[in-house]
């Protein structure tokens, strides 16, 4: 049974990925006071993008043609030790949260390569500036996994999941709500949100991640923005699922599973509202601002590690 | 096992004396580097038979060094796992040296002196592990030394190169004396060399001498292996050295400092207080970040790299210093997977470091430059060179499922295991010490893609670069083994991991940990901590690119495919001054961490004489002294330069004024002798 379930769980994250990326753009416009696209129009755009043919630039070599699979597969990958719904049994062994991370960063890894590629001036600025955010943005996220890892005992997710879920109170203890606070700051940095990057804006010298796939086109581009809006949803997840796993479904009895696609849904629609406020109310951070954004997200989870140790 | 020693001392010496009459053609190089394989390879099965039996080979033979109790020789565990790194190491080097060395068959370099040197460096080191009394000790590792100090002086004719080599002789020397202050401190309590009496009679020496003792060969190996603020020598030696020998000294050598620190802290000494494995782990911590900070700012590939061995060897340190601190509270199981994560990161970055060097020896070879500035689109030219390199960068930053990423998830693990040390200021600092290893995992990502994009990606920036050729099979074939050990190291952890905590029983005191890990595929932490398995990671990998692909293909989606110039904002045509340059992509981090590099900067604008608008020339200079160099080491030689001025007033060069020194000299004496 659980062989059937579990592949199902990173099916269902693939396939609603898109939709929560539509969603923060439709209400960001009604935020706006504009009409905005339907928070369906990502899969119109997929679609449209997997039918186009490819361009690729002359000076690229076979790396830019490999590195869509690679991003998509290693985003993909990380979708299978996620508790979206449940708490993945066989695969939780397969991986924990630093697999997580390490994952990831194997995607930012080759896409930042990609951008070195065709060598334009517009992806070496991505690569370079994407590199620098990911590389400061990785204390923050490995001594919050440490802040975790104290409640639980251990860094795999679904010890995390359960241990939360076996003692309610932890998870308004002080410590879990600045781990909170501060690997939410990391994740509009990991995902390229305002402030750190605007996803609205398309060549302009203050892009990041736009700038660094500025080359790709067709069923490539398609992976890369799917991968990109899974990624997203993989940190809402984290974040709704880690702290307050109220709702994740421990057994696969239907009503705990509908339960859980429920719970899910209204935590993902509770943070898109966040961000979506967020990225109307505050502009976005000049690049050498950014660390200092980060470094106010370190010092959260450093206090965050002590305050769980210290009241432990 | 002794034909296998014997058959190992034979291989490296036919390997020399062949090198000597061999000379400088094809033959003669291939002899040197069969000779090399075949003595690495028969140490690699001494060692790895070792391993597996548990038997310790012995032999002594005390006739030959008569006065400090004979050559003893004896391969534990622990030494045999050294000595398969070597082995690991060196085999591939030699094949690649096979090819490397032809360039220099008609310039000014001695290729017989090189190769020679090349096997009599691989059987000192070997010895190394297996010296089992302090003269042997200190007399093979003044061996290791030697050796590698005429290898990096291969290309003396370049003055970079004299001075590379006497920095690295001073530092060297520096921490010989260092040893053997702490071995002569160690022996006066034991009265004899040996290091069985050592290990009895380490816990009879009084706690301030064990102390010192720890401190002086914590420097004295540390000053090999690279800590910072040792390593000074190490961005000069290693670029300088012929790449397979840099690949051996970065990948190989180095860790002889790690083995000298286990032996004597772990081994002989049995352990001590907490704050020994406080300083391993801090002294780790600082050299991994600023060994990774300095690598960025690095336009010298063979530099970027030598600052990466920094960066590796605290990597190493951070796990071994958190066993030996788990080691002092009586954390058994704890203590041997710090130790487990660092020897495991031990052997991992001996095959992706050597694997780099060699791939940057390759890029030198073709392009006759290390200045990644006037690199690029190499991957076109030079594909299996730039596939290794790759796989190297990629193992090196970490990235599942290469081996990088197996050794610092079980260092990170033994980092998150410090909260179960029972003192809150240690647990309170472990976090920290998550964090920078953690930006330090990050930095090494990006400072990859800036090695490999930059080297190997995008427009060539040179016509060397634009004519550059892929290197000869045994050069390829040399990397591919190494490529081949990055993977299968990586995926395979679950075989490895309990190989590791079997070497580690008895050493100091610990128990068998291997027992501790369960034997399937996936990897556990011994409390409990941590599970992960690389194995199914990869495969799930490949399962997805796969079926990505293959979605792809079953839904007939648009796979039409266009060549196009890159899209330029209108401008025609592409060249590589459009391109992004290794400063370029450094100085976003440059700018974030200005504070820890103070770079100087000078910018001269020539302005027209008529007009301050007109600007005829703009000439921008930027550089970074390291503030080591700067604050640490130029007051040091500046005032032993003084001294040595003033002791020159008396050397006057007059033989009568000599001649009076010794008859003050010899009144002196005799007054004093009379009077005491």
């Amino acid at each position: 049974m659980t062989y059937v379930l579990e592949p199902s769980q990173p099916l269902f994250a693939v396939a609603l990925a898109p939709l929560v990326v539509g969603f923060v753009h439709w209400l960001k416009a009604r935020m706006q006071n504009r009409t905005g696209a339907p928070p369906w129009q990502p899969y119109f755009e997929l679609l449209k993008l997997l039918r186009k043919e490819v361009v690729v630039s002359k000076q690229a070599s076979w790396l830019f043609r490999c590195v869509p699979y690679i991003v998509f597969a290693s985003t993909v990958a990380v979708t299978f030790l996620v508790p979206f719904l449940f708490v993945p049994q066989r695969f939780d062994s397969v991986g924990d949260l630093l697999a997580v991370v390490y994952l990831l960063l194997l995607g930012t890894f080759f896409l930042a390569l990609a951008g070195l590629d065709p060598g334009t001036a517009f992806g070496g600025m991505g690569s370079s500036r994407e590199m620098t955010v990911a590389a400061i943005a990785e204390p923050t996220i490995a001594v919050a996994i440490f802040s975790l890892a104290l409640g639980a005992g251990s860094t795999n997710l679904g010890r995390i999941v359960r241990q939360a879920l076996a003692d309610p109170t932890t998870a308004i203890s002080p410590g879990h709500l600045l781990a909170f606070a501060a690997l939410f700051i990391v994740a509009l940095a990991e995902t390229g949100r305002l402030p750190v990057d605007n996803p609205a804006t398309h060549l302009e010298l203050t892009m990041i991640h736009e700038a660094m796939i500025l080359e790709y086109s067709g069923r490539h581009l398609a992976l890369i923005e799917w991968a990109a809006s899974l990624k997203f949803m993989i940190f809402l997840s984290l974040l709704a699922n880690l702290f307050v796993p109220w709702g994740v479904a421990t057994d696969f009895t239907p009503t705990a599973l509908a339960a859980a696609v429920i719970a899910l849904l209204l935590k993902l629609g509770l943070l898109a509202v966040l961000i979506a406020a967020l990225e109307t109310r505050v502009a976005k951070l000049r690049l050498f601002r950014v660390p200092e954004l980060l470094g106010v997200s370190f010092v959260l989870a450093l206090l965050a590690v002590t305050s769980s140790f210290l009241l432990r | 096992m002794k034909t296998l020693f014997l058959a190992m001392c034979a291989a490296y010496g036919l390997g020399a004396i062949a090198a000597l009459v061999g000379g400088r053609n094809s033959l003669g190089r291939g002899l040197v580097a069969l000779g090399a394989i075949a003595g690495a390879g028969v140490g690699l099965a001494l060692g790895a038979l070792v391993i597996a039996t548990g038997i310790p080979f012995v032999l002594s033979v005390s006739e030959l060094l008569p006065l400090g109790g004979g050559l003893a020789l004896r391969l534990d565990s622990l030494g045999a796992f050294f000595l398969v790194v070597i082995g690991i190491g060196a085999i591939p080097a030699a094949l690649y040296g096979a090819g490397y060395t032809a360039a220099y068959e008609n310039g000014g370099v001695s290729v017989r002196l090189l190769g020679a040197m090349f096997n009599l460096f691989l059987l000192a080191m070997s010895f190394v592990t297996l010296a089992d009394n302090v003269l042997t000790f200190l007399l093979m590792w003044e061996g290791m030394s030697l050796t590698s100090y005429f290898l990096v002086m291969t290309e003396a004719g370049e003055e970079r190169t004299r001075n590379a080599g006497l920095w690295y002789i001073s530092m060297t020397h520096a921490g010989l004396v260092m040893l053997v202050a702490a071995f002569l401190l160690f022996t006066a309590g034991a009265g004899s060399g040996a290091f069985a009496d050592l290990r009895a009679s380490a816990a009879l020496v009084t706690a301030n001498v064990r102390d010192t003792i720890f401190v002086l060969a914590f420097l004295g190996f540390g000053s090999k292996a690279g800590i910072v603020p040792l390593h000074v020598w190490l961005p000069r030696a290693h670029p300088a050295a012929p790449s397979h020998v840099s690949a051996l000294m970065s990948g190989v050598m180095i860790k002889m400092g790690v083995y000298g620190l286990l032996r004597v802290a772990l081994d002989l000494l049995g352990g001590g207080p907490a704050w020994w494995g406080g300083l391993v782990l801090g002294v780790g911590v600082v050299s991994a970040l600023l060994g990774v900070l300095y690598a960025l700012m690095e336009h010298d590939l063979k530099r970027l790299l030598a600052f990466h061995s920094v960066e590796n060897i605290g990597i190493i340190l951070i796990g071994i210093g958190a066993g030996l601190m788990f080691h002092h509270y009586g954390l058994m199981p704890l203590a041997a997977l710090g130790f487990i994560g660092g020897l495991y990161h031990v052997l991992n970055h001996a095959t992706f470091k050597g694997l780099l060097f060699l791939g940057a020896g390759s890029v030198l070879h073709a392009t006759h430059t290390r200045n990644m500035e006037e690199m690029g689109g190499l991957i076109k030219r030079m594909p299996w060179t730039a596939l290794f390199f790759l796989i190297g960068a990629a193992a090196i930053s970490a990235l599942p499922p290469l081996n990088g990423f197996a050794s610092e998830w079980l260092v990170f693990q033994s980092l998150l295991a410090g909260v179960n040390i029972p003192v809150p200021e240690v647990a309170v600092l472990m976090p920290l010490a998550v964090g920078l290893l953690a930006l330090t995992s990050g930095l090494a990502a990006a400072c990859f893609v800036k090695a490999f994009g930059i080297t190997f990606l995008a427009l060539p920036r040179s016509a060397e670069a634009a004519h550059a050729h892929e290197s000869p099979l045994s050069m390829q074939f040399g990397m591919g083994l190494l490529a081949l050990a990055c993977i299968g190291l990586g995926i395979a952890p679950f075989a490895i991991v309990p190989v590791l905590g079997r070497i580690l029983a008895g050493v100091g005191g610990l128990p068998d940990a291997g027992a501790e890990f369960t034997l399937n595929v996936s990897l556990q932490t011994p409390s409990g901590f941590g599970q992960m398995s690389p194995t199914l990671i990869a495969c799930g990998l490949l399962l997805l690119i796969g079926l990505v692909l293959s979605a792809l293909w079953l839904f007939r989606l648009n796979r039409q495919m266009r060549l196009s110039d890159s899209w330029g904002c209108g401008r025609v045509g592409q060249t590589a001054r459009m391109e992004y340059t290794a400063t370029a992509f450094a100085e976003p981090l440059r700018r974030v961490f200005a504070e820890i590099y103070r770079p100087m900067k000078e910018l001269t604008v020539d302005f027209h004489p008529g007009s301050k608008y007109f600007v005829q020339s703009i000439e921008y200079r930027s550089e970074i002294t390291p503030w080591f160099d700067q604050s640490l080491y130029r007051p040091f030689l500046q005032s032993a330069a003084f001294v040595a001025l003033q002791v020159r007033r008396l050397q006057a060069g007059s033989l009568h004024l000599y001649l009076l020194y010794i008859a003050v000299v010899l009144t002196v004496l005799l007054v004093v002798a009379r009077w005491s």
